[in-house]
């Protein structure tokens, strides 16, 4: 410990007079560009600029991975992406397995946020309980949080193989072995599960935290003003909650969206294209086959980048006014 | 059913409510801990005992028997022979559908039994070998050292350049400083996936290719962590801050003495979150690292699933070996991290 | 002594001059290998022996998962960054970085006699004479059969000239009485998938040079896709995952769960390894369609890469590598076939192989007698992932159910016409 300490306070020493002179220079008011420019820097270097060149990427073909000796092709990419013969039929369309993907992540944005959220708040609202070993019950919960996407979905893939743990508990009791990953619906339900299995804690905490934050005189007063439960659930408690509702429903969704790691490992996007997500397919046409569409890669990720932020944005503003006109009663 | 989840009861008797919150619970016990276990207990089991269906809890492996006349050990069976009766066999050789099998004691006498006339007998063994052959395998030594230095020090530099970060976003007020924030929580949206090749032009370009620099540097400022410290900053009093410039400490000395240690729940749980993305990192050491001398864990785990082949029962325990730092690290700190998030109230 | 040399600065410069030279002629080879058995294990030994007789050379071999020299390496390369060497399975589509090691090999003719049938699929264009590198085995696909299981079910194994159909019936029959959950696997790859598709006519070129997918193509889509829906084929394989991802069924032949696969020769080593005495398997002819009874060849290579720093030094380790007494090393400790005509004609002695494995080993080296010319050719294709992989994708889009056997193949078509033209562009 002394060791550390020793070290923070030379590191310390090391960069104070640097601050001394920029403050002056800069002015306080200033110095905050100083602070968050090291920030700022690694954004630009490894998060913007790639964007950047992802939109290069976008406007130009080939297979060429330096993007300046790629031929510029304009929108075509994007044209290729959109080109559908009839709009109502995906199989019509030229990449057929893009719409596809788009439908999937759709479906199961929408499905496993619902049933998340709903399940963690019920978790954050048991525990918030006076329940012996709160700490305990909240650190197994949260545990799976902790394992690496492909952990997880090695885990569950192991079990659920046809020759698996699930399949010989069935045959054990004389029911027949399910395709629990080789048929569409059950891979799909798996996929939602898995997500929500491994996630789940960690929304459960932020919920929590926003539980235990409320006041319990609100409570007793309640109480004492003789309002039944759900009331209280609904005037007190839900609104007081909002604010880390609003984060936990942000986040998971934009998490929902971007999944690929479990999925990928427990089905491969399988059965056919039945649990394809859009961010597998972004990474099938531009790294794993073999013929590196790089261009069209990354039309679809910009294409996913503006559909998230629209989302959000959506999203955003549907919270607050709901929260808004809950607050106006 | 409401009454339950809205009212904490301290009545000090359980009721029905209690014992539903209670049998919840263990329903969620249950859920996330038992495939974990299933897979800590896969992991003792021999290669072969691993594709066996159906798969039983604890790891078993055939016994094996010497028997006089044979350099070998011979696997035992249960084995119906001529009489009807049942008796442990030893099998010399099968061929085709047809087993030449000793009765141990006897083994001068040999009967030829019908291979759907026996079965394994089978002893629980621990197959301890996956563990210690994988240290064998390859240089696990290294590819620990690798990983933890990379975990260590990305995690303080993370710290570091993020709490300077939401110092700024909150205690300052500059031109500007609504869209660096929008611009930070919008990288959010950016899924790492999608922008792999144009950030490995990028590591290139920069000359950070096959370096533990290029796995730490270009992943250590994150949106998330950004907005936890800048929400608990907020919380921290400006009077504090106020007083010290008045007594003409320098603003890095405001931020080093008084602004990091009254933040430290919620670079507690930045921490935790921090150590959890790098030692679980995958894809960016993927594309960084491919001398083999600066893998890490996660690539080292990866390379059991050769073209065609996985080998499972090395895979599972390397998995149960990269598990057990980042448990230890979440039991140790896993008090701040409720603090941490409840301090950072959401405003 | 040594201290009055020191001593003295100027004499102690010219010893150095005289030392440094020796020192620093040194160069540093890195090898990329990824490994199904122990091919990374044997070259490094044989790199060893390479850096005894060759001082100031150092080799390094990075052993990494498949999926490395697959997506990473060609982002790589492409990057101007790379090993030296590299195991690599997609010859033509990386061939434009392949450097050309003709000026340091020893003998050019013993490379053209012994390599001479596969340096072409290294080369980039076809005019070209250069050596860029050698097949480290050949490989043929083909099937394995559960003989235990037939004779189990008292069926007959049908014979060498058998047809597609009346293995899937034989096999057919063997599940039922055996009670297993399918006939009959195949990998999940479009490189497998050639073969039978070749049996059953498809030309796979036009007469221009370029992909097509024709009468015996769709013939074979449509038969492999029945064959799942009437429960011949195990569903697991193909429609366990999506995409185009490998997966192969040598898991469920090991197992029992089928009575045959395709699959490959590499398999030989790890079957051998992991059924032991469970049962007897063997390795038979490919089965007949129409137009031919062939499987399809294919290896992985050892290339030199232009992003190498040590061209010669890497020319002569690939020529000891290839000379006969290391190939037959090599050969002998992986189980696998050697693409060294001499070796081939000679015959490998494999000590560390069964009965069973060196029986397999014959029927797979026999085999490459009736490979069909177009198999050749496809394997040699450039582009051959082009049609490879949206077969994949597609074939179990509609064995899933997903669309028809004809929509199928007109998106596998419009798939590997858009992949060839960005290819090309």
């Amino acid at each position: 410990m002394p060791l550390l300490s020793r070290a923070a306070g030379l590191f310390f020493n090391l960069f104070e007079p640097l601050f001394r002179i920029a403050q002056r220079r800069l002015g306080i008011g200033r110095l905050g560009w100083l602070f968050v420019a090291p920030n700022l820097i690694v954004f630009g270097l490894f998060t913007f600029l790639p964007i950047a060149i992802n939109l290069v990427y976008a406007t130009t073909g080939g297979v060429n991975l330096m993007p300046f000796e790629r031929p510029y092709t304009g929108g075509e990419n994007f044209g290729i992406l959109f080109e559908c013969r009839n709009y109502f039929d995906i199989q019509t369309c030229r990449k057929d397995v893009f719409w596809r993907a788009i439908f999937n992540t759709a479906q199961f944005s929408l499905i496993q946020v619902v049933l998340m959220v709903g399940l963690s708040l019920l978790t954050a609202l048991v525990l918030n309980r006076k329940i012996i070993g709160r700490g305990f019950w909240r650190g197994v919960f949260f545990y799976p949080v902790l394992l690496s996407p492909v952990v997880v979905a090695l885990i569950w893939k192991w079990l659920l193989q046809s020759q698996g743990v699930f399949n010989a508990a069935l045959v054990a009791v004389g029911a027949s072995p399910v395709d629990w990953l080789t048929n569409a619906s059950w891979a799909f339900f798996w996929t939602v599960f898995v997500s929500i299995w491994a996630h789940m804690g960690f929304y459960t905490l932020i919920l929590l935290a926003g539980l235990q934050a409320i006041p319990k005189d609100m409570y007793e007063a309640a109480e004492m003003d003789g309002a039944s439960p759900w009331r209280t659930l609904r005037r007190i408690t839900l609104p007081l909650l909002m604010p880390n509702l609003i984060v936990v429903l942000v986040l998971a969704m934009i998490r929902a969206v971007q999944i690929f790691d479990e999925v990928f490992v427990l089905t491969g996007g399988g059965p056919g294209s039945a649990t394809t997500f859009i961010v597998q397919f972004i990474y099938q046409t531009g790294f794993a086959e073999q013929i590196h569409l790089y261009g069209l890669a990354a039309a679809a990720s910009l294409v996913l980048a503006l559909g998230l932020v629209v989302l959000t944005l959506l999203q955003l503003r549907l919270t607050r006014a709901s929260d808004a006109g809950q607050r106006a009663r | 059913m409401i009454r339950f989840l809205t009212r904490t009861r301290g009545r000090g008797r359980m009721d029905w409510t209690d014992w539903l919150s209670y049998g919840y619970l263990m329903i969620g016990l249950f859920t996330m801990f038992a495939p974990v276990l299933w897979l800590v207990m896969s992991s003792f089991k021999s290669e072969s005992a691993i594709s066996q269906f159906p798969p039983t809890f604890l790891p078993y492996t055939q016994k094996l028997v010497q028997v006089a006349g044979h350099d070998k050990p011979l696997p035992l069976f249960l084995t119906r022979d001529e009489t009807g009766e049942l008796r442990p066999m030893a099998q010399v050789r099968r061929i085709g559908i047809m087993a030449t099998m000793v009765d141990p004691q006897n083994p001068e006498q040999q009967v030829r039994v019908n291979i759907n006339d026996r079965t394994p007998i089978n002893a629980l063994h621990f197959a301890f070998s996956n563990y210690t052959e994988i240290f064998g395998k390859f240089r696990f030594g290294l590819y620990l050292w690798n990983s933890v230095f990379i975990t260590v020090v990305a995690t303080l530099l993370t710290l570091l350049i993020n709490s300077m970060a939401a110092f700024a976003l909150s205690k300052y007020r500059f031109k500007g400083q609504k869209t660096v924030f929008l611009l930070i929580i919008a990288t959010l949206m950016i899924p790492p996936t999608i922008i792999l090749v144009p950030v490995f032009l990028v590591i290139n370009t920069v000359g950070l290719l096959n370096s533990l620099w290029g796995v730490i540097l270009p992943a250590i400022a994150t949106p998330t962590g950004v907005f936890l410290l800048r929400q608990y900053m907020l919380t921290i009093p400006d009077e504090l801050l106020e007083a010290a410039r008045m007594d003409h400490a320098s603003e890095w000395r405001i931020y080093w003495k008084i602004i990091l240690p009254l933040s430290a729940p919620a670079l507690a749980v930045l921490a935790i979150f921090s150590v959890m993305w790098r030692w679980n990192d995958f894809l960016l050491p993927l594309i960084v690292l491919s001398r083999s001398e600066f893998f890490t864990l996660q690539l080292a785990l990866n390379a059991f699933q050769g073209e065609l082949n996985t080998q499972w029962h090395y895979l599972l325990a390397m998995t149960v070996i990269t598990l057990i730092p980042i448990t230890l690290v979440f039991a140790f700190l896993q008090k701040y991290i409720t603090t941490g998030i409840a301090s950072a109230g959401v405003k | 002594m040594v201290h009055r040399i020191l001593n003295h600065p100027l004499r102690a410069l010219v010893a150095a001059l005289v030392v440094l030279p020796a020192a620093v002629h040194s160069a540093e080879i890195r090898v990329m290998c990824y490994q199904d058995g122990v091919e990374c294990d044997v070259i490094a030994e044989q790199a060893k022996r390479f850096e005894a007789s060759n001082a100031g050379t150092k080799i390094i071999i990075d052993v990494v998962p498949y999926r490395t020299i697959v997506e990473q390496l060609p982002v790589q390369l492409a990057a101007g960054q790379g090993p030296d060497i590299a195991r690599v399975t997609d010859l033509g589509g990386l061939s434009k970085y392949y450097l050309d090691i003709s000026p340091h090999v020893k003998d050019k003719a013993y490379w053209e006699a012994n390599f001479g049938a596969t340096l072409p699929w290294l080369r980039p264009s076809p005019n070209d004479t250069g050596f860029y590198g050698f097949m480290s085995q050949l490989t043929m696909t083909g099937p394995y059969v559960n003989k235990t299981l037939f004779e189990q079910a008292k069926v007959p194994m049908p014979g060498p000239k058998a047809t597609w159909d009346e293995w899937v019936e034989a096999a057919r029959k063997v599940a039922k009485a055996n009670q297993l959950p399918a006939a009959m696997a195949w990998d999940r790859s479009g490189h497998r998938f050639a073969g039978p598709a070749i049996s059953y006519g498809a030309k796979i070129f036009d007469a221009k040079g370029g992909l097509v997918l024709d009468q015996g193509y769709k013939t074979a889509v449509s038969k492999f896709v029945g064959w799942h829906k009437d429960g011949a084929m195990l569903k697991e394989v193909w429609a366990g995952t999506g995409g185009s991802s490998y997966a192969d069924s040598i898991g469920e032949f090991k197992n029992a769960r089928v009575a045959m696969v395709l699959s490959g020769s590499w398999q030989i080593n790890r079957l051998q390894k992991d059924i032991g005495n469970a049962f007897d398997w063997v390795a038979v002819p490919n089965p007949c369609g129409p137009a031919a009874c062939s499987g399809i060849p294919g290896g992985a290579a050892w290339v030199a890469l232009k992003t190498s720093k040590a061209p010669k030094e890497v020319g002569m380790f690939l020529d000891f590598m290839a000379q006969e007494a290391q190939y037959a090393e090599f050969t002998a400790k992986t189980n696998n076939i050697p693409a060294h005509a001499g070796l081939a004609k000679k015959g490998v002695k494999y000590p560390g192989a069964t009965p069973q494995a060196q029986a397999a080993l014959g029927v797979f080296s026999s085999g490459v007698a009736n490979l069909a010319p177009a198999a050749y050719q496809f394997q040699g294709y450039r582009f051959n992932r082009a049609i490879m992989l949206p077969t994949v994708t597609r074939v179990t889009q509609a064995i899933v159910g997903e669309m028809s056997v004809d929509e199928a193949v007109t998106k596998i078509a419009a798939d590997m016409a858009d992949a060839v033209k960005q290819a090309t562009k």
